[in-house]
């Protein structure tokens, strides 16, 4: 996997070196997830090292965004825990709750824009979880802020759009401009809903690219949803495949089997547009 | 097989029309209403209105009286829907916050509010307050209250709904979500509701104050009971005169807000 990661320059946060003495910092115990009728989620556990590339995928349906929701509790489980950075989502109140999502970024298939609103001051938004409820009531944000989103912006290469209205962008700019929104938060973990499903495959190239490169560069540690198993295959460090809410497959992308792809998708050799 | 769903669909729009004239025709017998005699009728109330129902020189005078009431009559409107529309968004936003206890107790409390028409609650409040203005004002307040809370929950539903994932995931609080993500991208279409609420508000307030016996709807029912029906008709007048020029000023600014 050889791509040129741009040259970056980039906030100052934690600079950890992959090869560095990595731990266990997001650990995911039997998680549940009940509906009134079905269970979208059978006791699923894994635990991810900092800085792993991780990618789910599985069938419409067989619980991706439910487990990526899980995870920063969106969606609270029915049973089971999430340790992230060691803490457990488990005993936190609200308060202790948001303050732990801000080290979480998350971006959206449908990019999740106040799309009335100016590229920065989307990109800002980010900073909410920093701020006391009155500042953001007012968007009062300090001038730090405001060039380090400029910065983030010069660096997905959206200087020139920064004062334009979201719907006046494309999806790729706007998949950006999610990024972005997510990188201001100064994450430790980045969940990424289908981050490319709405998008022609050059804007899923750039997209995945940044990812890729956020990744490698800064350390994040990066979940992402994907329904194109080549793309998973091709960027991730590591592939979780579920099928009904269960764990078919965890592991890396070369040990994943051509038989292992159709147990997860259910499908028979020539029926998925891979083969 | 295509060609028998398609004889189903006929059969359905058949029975459909069946069912509306039984409807029709049923209710016709149970009220007693003789289509026959209504339609024989239009005639005659055209002759009446077109030689009794128009504005004269003597009524003319009266012009001032009314434009007065009338001014009353709209300012009520207005601020009926503005009071009426600030407390539809608080509760709006209340029920919106993703608490069950606070959607189920707002949508029930704008449900109670909306289902009784403003003339009701007109007659109601007479008892209470007496035949003033505050009686009105009040009708009106609790008839926009609950329409535009209905609205309001709809159109953040489904305009802010993403959006505010968004900014929760991020860490940030309802208050800052409010007033970064719902408010903005909601705005243009709470405006739109509020003006379309104004023009209703004009012609509910005309029928209320009839009841409550202030502003253009007393006016009228005075030039009526004592006869005057060119007054009256200017009164009409007037009235569709104001409503139209609310419409105008409206679409105008629903253009520029879009």
């Amino acid at each position: 996997m050889k791509r040129k990661a741009s040259a970056i320059y980039i906030m100052s946060r934690s600079k950890q070196q992959l090869g560095e003495r990595v731990m266990a910092f997001l650990e995911c115990i039997d998680i549940t997830k009940e509906y009134a009728n079905t269970i979208a989620l059978k006791k699923i556990s894994f635990s991810v090292n900092k800085g792993e590339m991780v990618a789910i995928i599985g069938p419409s349906g067989a619980g991706k965004s439910t487990l990526l929701r899980c995870i920063n509790r969106m969606i609270v489980p029915t049973a089971g825990d999430v340790i992230f950075d060691g803490v457990n989502f488990n005993t936190l109140n609200s308060a202790q709750l948001r303050e732990q999502r801000r080290k979480i970024g998350m971006i959206f298939q449908h990019y999740n824009l106040v799309n009335r609103l100016s590229v920065v001051e989307n990109v800002l938004h980010g900073r909410l979880g920093y701020k006391t409820t009155f500042e953001g009531i007012f968007g009062r944000y300090a001038e730090g802020e405001k060039e380090e989103a400029f910065k983030i912006l010069a660096r997905l290469g959206l200087e020139e759009q920064a004062y334009r209205r979201c719907d006046e962008l494309s999806g790729g700019q706007k998949q950006r401009v999610g990024i972005a929104r997510a990188l201001i938060q100064e994450p430790k973990l980045m969940l990424c809903d289908e981050p490319i499903a709405s998008l022609d495959p050059s804007s899923a190239k750039i997209i995945m690219d940044y990812l890729w490169d956020i990744n490698k560069s800064i350390g994040i540690t990066c979940f992402v949803n994907l329904h194109q198993v080549d793309v998973a295959l091709k960027y991730a460090d590591r592939i979780i495949g579920i099928r009904k809410g269960e764990v078919i497959y965890d592991g890396p992308p070369c040990a994943l089997k051509k038989e292992t792809i159709h147990q997860i998708y259910d499908s028979k050799t020539g029926e998925l547009i891979m083969d | 097989m295509e060609l028998l769903v398609v004889k189903k669909r006929q059969n359905y729009i058949a029975m459909f029309f069946i069912l509306v004239a039984l409807l029709s025709y049923g209710a016709m017998e149970v009220t007693g209403f003789e289509p026959a005699q209504a339609l024989i009728a239009i005639p005659q109330a055209i002759v009446w209105s077109l030689s009794n129902f128009y504005p004269t020189m003597a009524s003319i005078k009266n012009l001032p009286a009314i434009l007065i009431k009338l001014h009353e009559t709209v300012f009520l409107a207005i601020v009926a829907t503005t009071t009426g529309g600030i407390c539809a968004m608080a509760f709006a936003l209340l029920s919106t916050k993703g608490v069950p206890v606070f959607t189920v107790m707002c949508r029930l409390i704008a449900s109670f509010f909306r289902n009784i028409p403003d003339t009701v609650w007109a007659i109601v409040l007479l008892l209470s307050f007496g035949q003033n203005v505050i009686s009105g004002y009040i009708a009106l307040f609790f008839a926009t209250f609950g329409f535009l809370t209905r609205a309001f929950v709809e159109t953040i539903e489904e305009v802010g709904a993403n959006s505010i994932e968004a900014l929760e995931a991020s860490g940030a609080t309802y208050g800052q979500i409010v007033f970064q993500a719902i408010i903005p991208s909601c705005i243009t279409q709470v405006v739109s509701w509020l003006l379309f609420m104004i023009e209703t508000n004009i012609r509910s307030s005309t029928l209320v104050g009839m009841l409550t016996g202030t502003g253009i709807g007393n006016l009228f029912n005075i030039y009526y009971k004592f006869f005057d029906y060119h007054s009256a008709s200017l009164v009409v007048i007037m009235i569709v005169i104001v409503i139209l020029i609310i419409e105008a000023a409206s679409n105008h600014v629903r253009r520029m807000i879009l």
